[in-house]
């Protein structure tokens, strides 16, 4: 069956080495992390981990099982209906046309967020395949630098 | 009331009904052993390497049912007991395992016996803690042997520095556990149950598949009532032999990589698989798309990942195997109708006549085979029978005439060497009125020989039957039929020790026996004077344990006859 990309929340107990039982699940079973996020959920003692994976339904099915054995985790969700956005920060050098940098990054929901004396910061946050759609736009604009948040999800 | 970390680990363990402990001391645990020296709520055994410490936990756990328990230094005192941690999370043994390790201060500084004992554990354990401060042992202690018995049971490792052992806390173990991300499902849904039920009854030709889950859940008496009221006949993996007595008329044998004909047959054969407690392990199944090709699937098993992990389960069952099999029987006892199977029987008879489970006698030479037979002969039931890993192991498990459930202790996931000897010392702990046999090869044996000392000096009798082929028979085996008779490394007939001064210098007695007549002295004579005790029995070399389905074959394509004669 074709592999497919997949979006998986996992809720987890905030505790030293959660992230590494995690973690070790997908190496140990050979499964793949495109991206993976992590942050405490507000007002809690949990943590939410977005997971960005790819495979076959059997096979994230099997992800779903085994996070769910792993002690410290509580909920799992594969999203199917979700909202997905991912943030981008790039570098450019400063004698690029900053007024077409900048009207693309708000095409993106972006904008300038640094102005240094050599090179500008533009944030984008958008749905990861349009970041991919701006960071390609962007390439005639020689950025220096690019770093990529990795997804975050809601279900609709 | 306030005592040292220590003590709570003491407190623990006896508040739990531990009776023993097996284990072995070292710089970061000796806090604890020296609240040991001072108790008398439980016994501790010194075995002699960490890795027995952890197999003859494994031993007592699978012989009594409870929660094995080992404890261990740090640094190498852990990393000896890893493979025993491994063993037991692949056949999901409940143990809890205790190290200690180097003083928080040190952590993370390349200390002396320092090694990231949590990290390496972590893959191989249901779970583990590094116990940061006194006060979390309590409920640490209290969770370790809840999650290690309770769902899929399994090994759960405790790191404690040693600062944390000398720190003084309160203790109160009268606190209920909470554990809200834990909550394993135990009871099956009624109406997947029901459905189940109703596919049953209409089946033609179906087919029980008994697993080691049986056992873990103690659901053989409901498992053997079902069996016996439906009249559908059954096969059992390596993990759940004993589960059904070996004369049941219903139970077929064991199926897979070195099961009956039969067995296998009927598995390719049969139109509902009813799998209890099993997990369609690849020496189980064989090929996948040929397994059970015409059946459709009720799986019961209390771990949701096993499920329609590897083969597609039409009627899956979340659920403890005793409770789900015993609503089933509720349901389904007015609607059987057990002639309607008659043909079915009737084909797998046929199978079985074509192809017993069978050997060849020689003269002259002693078949391997035949000692298993004549051990159940002459102890069949008074004797639990424990392996190593390889020729003898499959021998062991296709010819011993088991009656319950966990008389059989056997390395199937993991398939350890040197599992054998350690785990049957704790088998025999824990049930101290019965025989305990270790059947074993002559690779096996020399990996956890020093196991003879913890036996002659606890006064645990386990017994060895060595079937001595000379050969690190089962890779031999593979040689001889898959790498054209190229014997690498697996020759041993130039590396053999004189088993009986070994044995005889710890304190034990041994045996050499080139004959059948030797042989029955031999055990009668162990079995008497209650000793620890290797038997020599010298025998076919190049007896090949058939029938075989090759790796990755599927189960309706067994080699039949040695090869090799
Ligand atoms: C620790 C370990 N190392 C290697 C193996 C691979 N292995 C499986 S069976 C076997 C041979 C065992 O020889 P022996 O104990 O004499 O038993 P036999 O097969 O001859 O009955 C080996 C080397 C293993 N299972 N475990
Ligand atoms: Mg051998």
């Amino acid at each position: 069956m074709a592999d497919a990309r997949r979006v998986i929340s996992v809720i987890v107990i905030n505790e030293a080495s959660v992230l590494s039982r995690v973690t070790d699940l997908f190496s140990g079973r050979g499964y793949n992390i495109e991206s993976l996020t992590v942050a405490p959920v507000p007002d809690s003692k949990y943590s939410r981990l977005t997971i960005v994976t790819s495979g076959s339904i059997r096979v994230s099915e099997q992800i779903v099982k085994q996070l769910h054995k792993l002690i410290p985790v509580l909920k799992v969700y594969e999203h199917a209906d979700l909202v997905e956005k991912e943030m981008a920060l790039v570098k450019f050098p400063v004698n690029e046309s900053l007024s077409d940098i900048s009207a693309l990054a708000a095409a993106y929901n972006g904008s300038i967020v640094n102005v240094g004396d050599e090179t500008i910061i533009v944030m984008v946050a958008d749905e990861p395949k349009r970041v991919n759609n701006f960071l390609n736009l962007v390439k005639r604009y020689h950025p220096k630098e690019i770093v990529r948040s990795g997804s975050v999800a809601l279900e609709r | 009331m306030q005592m040292s970390g220590a003590q709570m680990v003491i407190e623990a363990l006896i508040a739990e009904g531990v009776d023993t402990v097996f284990g072995y001391p070292g710089g970061a645990i000796m806090n604890v052993y020296d609240e040991i020296y001072k108790q008398d709520g439980f016994e501790h055994i010194l075995t002699r390497h960490e890795q027995a410490s952890v197999h003859a936990a494994e031993g007592y756990a699978k012989a009594s049912g409870k929660v094995g328990v080992a404890m261990i230094t740090s640094g190498p005192g852990f990393t000896n007991a890893v493979t025993g941690l491994a063993d037991a999370y692949m056949d999901s043994i409940p143990l809890v395992v205790i190290s200690g390790q180097v003083p928080m201060s040190l952590i993370g500084t390349d200390a002396f016996q320092e090694i990231d004992a949590v990290g390496i554990s972590r893959s191989c354990t249901k779970h583990n803690y590094l116990v940061t401060d006194a006060s979390e042992l309590p409920r640490i202690l209290k969770e370790a042997f809840y999650i290690a018995a309770s769902g899929r049971p399994g090994p759960v490792h405790i790191d404690i520095p040693k600062d944390v052992t000398a720190q003084v806390a309160e203790f109160d173990y009268s606190r209920p556990i909470e554990l809200e991300t834990y909550k394993p499902t135990v009871k099956g849904n009624a109406r997947q149950i029901k459905k189940a039920v109703d596919v049953i009854v209409k089946a033609k030709r179906p087919l029980f598949y008994l697993g080691g889950g049986i056992i873990n859940s103690n659901a053989s008496e409901e498992v053997r009532r079902f069996v016996k009221m439906t009249g559908i006949p059954a096969v059992e993996t390596f993990m759940a032999r004993g589960t059904l007595r070996y004369d049941d008329k219903l139970l077929i044998s064991m199926l897979g990589m070195h099961g009956s004909y039969a067995a296998n047959m009927a598995m390719s054969e049969t139109d509902l698989v009813i799998a209890l407690g099993a997990r369609f392990d690849d020496r189980v199944t064989g090929k996948l798309s040929e397994f059970a090709k015409n059946a459709d699937v009720i799986h019961v098993d209390i771990d949701p990942a096993s499920i329609s992990k590897l083969v597609h389960a039409n009627f899956p069952i979340v659920g403890d195997v005793k409770g789900v099999v015993t609503a089933m029987m509720e349901l389904i006892a007015d609607k059987v109708n057990a002639s309607r199977y008659e043909p079915w029987l009737e084909t797998i008879a046929n199978f079985e006549k074509l192809h017993p489970l069978s050997y060849q006698e020689e003269k002259d030479v002693i078949k391997p085979q035949w000692v298993v037979e004549r051990i159940g002969e002459l102890l069949g039931d008074r004797a639990n029978i424990s392996t190593d890993v390889g020729q003898h192991q499959m021998w062991a498990a296709q010819f011993y005439p088991f009656t319950r459930a966990r008389q059989f202790v056997s390395s199937g996931g993991l398939g350890t060497m040197g599992f054998g000897f350690p785990a049957a010392m704790g088998v025999k702990r824990a049930d101290m009125d019965r025989v305990s046999i270790n059947i074993t090869g002559d690779g096996s044996i020399l990996m956890n020989i020093q196991e003879l000392m913890t036996a002659v000096e606890n006064k645990l009798p386990v017994i060895n039957v060595i079937l001595n082929n000379q050969y690190l028979g089962m890779v031999r085996q593979w040689q001889t039929l898959f790498y054209d008779k190229r014997h690498s490394s697996t020759d041993l007939s130039a590396g053999q020790p004189n088993f009986t001064m070994l044995v005889e210098s710890f304190g034990g007695v041994g045996y050499e026996v080139g004959t059948k007549a030797e042989f029955d002295a031999a055990l009668k004579d162990a079995v008497e004077k209650n000793v620890v005790a290797l038997i020599n029995v010298s025998v076919a070399r190049l007896e090949n344990v058939m029938p075989m389905v090759p790796s990755g074959g599927s189960l309706f394509n067994m080699m039949l006859a040695s090869k090799e004669k």
